[in-house]
């Protein structure tokens, strides 16, 4: 029996549109601006509460993350919606001097992020906003790995102060995290423990990790399931902690293996505790049009993909 | 206003000193730019004793063209937000006084980084967006290049103020037709900019006298009588790129280019020592 059964289903964008809502009603300083995407992001509701809050900037990206960045003076705690590749490659020098270098307390919010996309194919897949996110000095950068955990991130990046990255997805998605399991920004999460093999996965791959970690158990295999939920900054010290015991670390994510969680946890590990590590990701390629699951399968995401990583390591 | 205009004299003094001192920087807007910030922060905003990031019930100022911040560091010390002797560290490792102004070593004064531009208007919009959000009747200013406009953030920024009637703010072009490559027409021509800004919905006013002090203030106090009217204001004010010192006028090769020791001293001799003294 799993410890993380599956819950529900529901898409991790509602989370942070259930997330927004609830702030709508409990902080009166969020404010929420969209590029024309305010249905995708999930935010109607928070619209439909708060008009007075909301600002619809249109398709104009440039300027909505500067409006963001002039919000924060006055005390406002402004979220920005709109897809991923939209949200960070587009505007990234706005970000970087208005937001990041300004020390603004700007809330990204980046929807239809990484491969699950699915059928737009690789201009709206971005598989590179992790890397361009962490770069950047100061940048908070957060994957939560369900519906739940990102209506839990969104609520708790309101009370952080600091430009953040939060980083969620279009597809429905298994529900596992439960409602009252404590999110900390920066903490990372055991969420099956192991003694062969550490996994490291962010996002929607924390899922399909545990799936993996649970047929490999019927096999004998031991395997520790760590959700990286906060990519930066990064809990070195369960990074560590882990692999101080298995000895073995895999990573698992839904962007490029250049510039994503992969070197991150390779930095620590080169650095502390030298560790043999396979990267699960894409390997530096756009994606394409196609299924969710078609494209998790192509680009060696899925199950068995990680199934298969972990058996050859332990071989 | 005879005081005003020593104290502008005394920021060009300022500026050259600051340039010459480091062998790098922009006087040639920074000059041209002289009376503006001169009459912003002596006649015109309405201030807080202390500065803060938020800045409620004052009137805000933002910088776009943050390349011209030798005018900006100068007046700001001049007018109490930091010491003036902190002039001397332009430029310079540790300071705070950056090529470019940052909130990153907590300037007093400065309350966004600008040197990338093209994003100083969306900026100032959003700051205008919160003070009516907390209403705050104060207004924001902010200050542009012309050739700034040739960045494509500008256009968004202007079609988002105009068509969300965000009328609590004042942002001012330094029309000087002058950018680092030659001037704006060989560059990239932008036609009419009056026509182009009512276009975009805006309440234009032009100032053909930029380095005028008494005409700038004078369009500064109209501008003001112009917002909270369902439009953006914006002065397009026409400057002399170099103002203030013969050989850096009319050409835009002071843009960003600091004078030699001779050079320094020609153009101080042609603005005299003042009553505020040297920093």
């Amino acid at each position: 029996m799993s410890t993380y059964p599956k819950l529900g289903e529901k898409d991790t964008r509602s989370g942070f549109g259930d997330g927004l809502t609830e702030l709508g009603r409990t902080n009166p300083n969020v404010v929420a601006l969209c590029a024309d995407l305010a249905g995708s992001l999930k935010m109607d509701q928070f619209i439909k509460e708060n008009p007075e809050r909301y600002f619809q900037v249109g398709i104009a990206e440039a300027n909505m993350m500067g409006l963001a960045a002039g919000l924060t003076i006055g005390g406002k705690i402004p979220f920005t919606g709109t897809f991923a590749n939209f949200s960070t490659g587009r505007v990234y020098d706005q970000i970087r001097q208005s937001i990041a270098y300004s020390g603004k307390n700007v809330k990204i919010c980046a929807s239809h992020a990484g491969l699950t996309l699915g059928e737009d194919g690789a201009t709206h897949q971005i598989l590179e906003d992790i890397g361009l996110m962490k770069m950047l000095p100061g940048m908070t950068v957060i994957c939560p790995a369900d519906y739940n955990q990102t209506k839990q991130a969104t609520l708790a990046i309101a009370d952080y102060e600091g430009p953040v990255y939060l980083r969620f997805g279009r597809p429905k998605w298994p529900i596992f995290i439960p409602e009252n399991m404590l999110f900390e920004i920066g903490k990372a999460q055991v969420l099956k423990e192991g003694k062969d093999i550490s996994v490291f996965a962010t996002g929607h791959m924390v899922w399909l990790a545990l799936q993996a970690a649970e047929s490999l158990a019927n096999q004998g295999v031991s395997v520790e399931v760590i959700n990286i939920h906060t990519i930066k900054p990064l809990d070195r010290e369960a990074v560590v902690k882990s692999v101080t015991k298995t000895g073995k670390a895999i990573t698992c994510e839904e962007h490029n293996v250049l510039g994503g969680l992969g070197e991150s946890i390779a930095a620590v590990l080169s650095e502390n505790i030298p560790t043999p590590l396979k990267m699960i990701g894409v390997n530096d390629t756009f994606g394409e049009s196609g299924t969710p699951d078609q494209l998790l399968e192509k680009y060696g995401l899925s199950v068995e993909n990680i199934q298969t990583a972990i058996l050859n390591m332990l071989k | 206003m005879d005081t005003h205009k020593e104290f502008a004299r005394q920021v060009r003094r300022d500026i050259l000193r600051m340039v010459h001192a480091v062998q790098s920087g922009h006087p040639g807007g920074s000059l041209g730019c002289t009376e503006y910030f001169t009459a912003l922060y002596r006649v015109v905003l309405k201030r807080n004793s202390t500065f803060t990031m938020d800045g409620k019930g004052e009137d805000l100022f933002f910088l776009s063209n943050g390349h011209i911040s030798p005018v900006w560091y100068s007046v700001l010390a001049r007018t109490g937000h930091f010491p003036v002797s902190e002039l001397a560290t332009f430029r310079k490792l540790n300071t705070r006084l950056q090529g470019h102004p940052t909130t990153h070593e907590g300037l007093p004064g400065v309350r966004v980084a600008s040197g990338s531009l093209g994003q100083g208007l969306s900026v100032a919009i959003g700051a205008a967006l919160a003070k009516k959000l907390n209403q705050d009747e104060s207004l924001v200013y902010c200050l542009h290049g012309d050739g700034e406009l040739q960045e494509g953030q500008i256009w968004e920024a202007a079609m988002y103020a105009a068509g969300n009637k965000v009328d609590n703010i004042i942002a001012t072009v330094d029309v000087n037709g002058k950018q680092i490559d030659g001037s704006t027409d060989e560059v990239l021509p932008m036609g009419n900019l009056s026509e182009k800004f009512s276009a975009f919905g805006w309440d234009v006013l032009v100032l053909e006298q930029g380095n005028n002090l008494e005409e700038v203030v004078r369009s500064l106090e109209l501008a003001k009588t112009r917002t909270g009217k369902g439009k953006p204001v914006v002065i397009l004010m026409k400057t002399e790129m170099g103002a203030g010192v013969d050989f850096m006028m009319g050409t835009h090769k002071w843009h960003g280019v600091a004078p030699n020791d001779e050079q320094l001293a020609n153009a101080l001799a042609q603005l005299p020592e003042t009553s505020f003294g040297d920093y």
